[in-house]
């Protein structure tokens, strides 16, 4: 019997394995669509349509909001990536529930409490999502994406977003290790 | 011949369907890699688990390389293709700022969607923060808009901008690639992961 640490390890995919599918369906989106993959942009596409149904002036007095609902016509949450991202929910739920791992939890190390981890998930995720809309992507739309087309924009994104994650690590290690 | 939709051989609805199984296959892909566990995603900044660096690499030299060679069998159109425009300080900046939420919440947009989707309440909280995040700078647009249109170059490729051929840069990339994995797998024995 191996130990609960190496079964537990391999029902994850090879990550190099991982990589080289990552990479085709990458590629299938630029051969397909013409664009790369994303996550942060149906985020905002829900934001928009949230805030044209609750109050058209109140999209009007947002520029940001008012130039994207007029390069998306129609209905904003009729774009690419949200229907990109309803799949990668559907996926991920596929993949997770054949592994076993459906489980409703809060992750975190055993040094912090849950509470301390969503204090930081939370403030994560407004500096993220933040940070995606001044970059004009994320992780997946400009760092990966950007670098397969060699978008030097999206080499730059990525430079920025590891190193200074790199960079912060020491900081933030109690909540890790 | 591609890319299909922008070349009008597929209708936008059937984009748009394909768009939905091009999803399922990231985030099955994200997901079965590892990706729905913040633990896992950090472990790259400290040493103990660099799948991040292992699957995020491996995947922009796949693609890179399959759209290097599809342009040169004629297969694909790059000029149809979308190419992220440069805007040098908002992409450090941002960059910087996605950086610090990153170590801070342990989930990219991406992951956390995956993290959500098999449970994880961390993950769910930090998709909370997006939309707060994103809302945060719309809202706020009039304050970064300078900042946000500054130092517009264009839609530069990398390895014109080194004065390298695309097929040269695609190498040293490679290169860099093979020394970081490298790295990475000495890091992995040297320092210690526990089970989680």
């Amino acid at each position: 019997m191996t130990t609960t640490k190496e079964t537990r390890a391999n029902r994850y995919l090879n990550p190099y394995l991982g990589g080289v599918l990552l990479g085709l369906v990458l590629l299938s989106a630029n051969f397909i669509s013409g664009r790369g993959l994303g996550a942060s942009g149906a985020v905002k596409s829900v934001i928009a349509f949230t805030i044209e149904k609750a109050d058209r002036n109140a999209a009007g007095k947002m520029p940001f909001l008012n130039e994207y609902a007029e390069s998306h016509s129609g209905n904003p949450l009729k774009t690419w990536l949200v229907f990109q991202m309803l799949g990668v929910v559907v996926g991920g739920f596929l993949s997770g529930a054949l592994a076993g791992r459906l489980k409703l939890k809060v992750e975190h190390s055993p040094g912090i409490t849950s509470r301390r981890r969503l204090i930081f998930a939370l403030a994560g995720g407004i500096l993220f999502g933040f940070g995606s809309q001044l970059g004009r992507g994320c992780t997946s739309g400009s760092a990966l994406s950007g670098m397969a087309v060699l978008s030097l924009g999206g080499f730059v994104t990525m430079m920025a977003i590891f190193g200074t994650a790199f960079m912060l690590a020491y900081f933030f290690r109690k909540n890790w290790i | 011949m591609g890319p299909l939709a922008p070349n009008e051989i597929i209708s936008e609805d059937t984009n748009f369907l394909l768009a939905f199984f091009i999803g399922i296959a990231f985030g099955w892909v994200l997901e079965s890699s590892g990706f729905s566990s913040s633990r896992k995603l950090a472990g790259v900044f400290y040493g103990y688990d660099a799948v991040v660096l292992k699957v995020f690499f491996t995947a922009a030299i796949t693609a890179m390389l399959g759209l290097l060679f599809m342009s040169l069998f004629g297969w694909i159109d790059l000029n149809l293709v979308y190419i992220n425009p440069t805007y040098l300080t908002s992409a450090i900046v941002g960059g910087v700022v996605m950086g610090a939420g990153f170590i801070m919440g342990g989930f990219c947009p991406g992951t956390s969607f995956c993290g959500a989707a098999i449970g994880k309440i961390d993950a769910m909280v930090f998709i909370g923060g997006l939309f707060i995040g994103i809302y945060g700078f719309a809202f706020t647009y009039g304050w970064w808009e300078k900042l946000y249109l500054a130092k517009y170059l264009g839609e530069p490729k990398v390895s014109e901008v080194l004065g390298l051929s695309d097929g040269v840069f695609g190498l040293l990339l490679i290169l860099v690639a093979l020394a970081m994995f490298a790295v990475a797998e000495w890091a992995e024995k040297k320092f210690p992961r526990e089970a989680y």
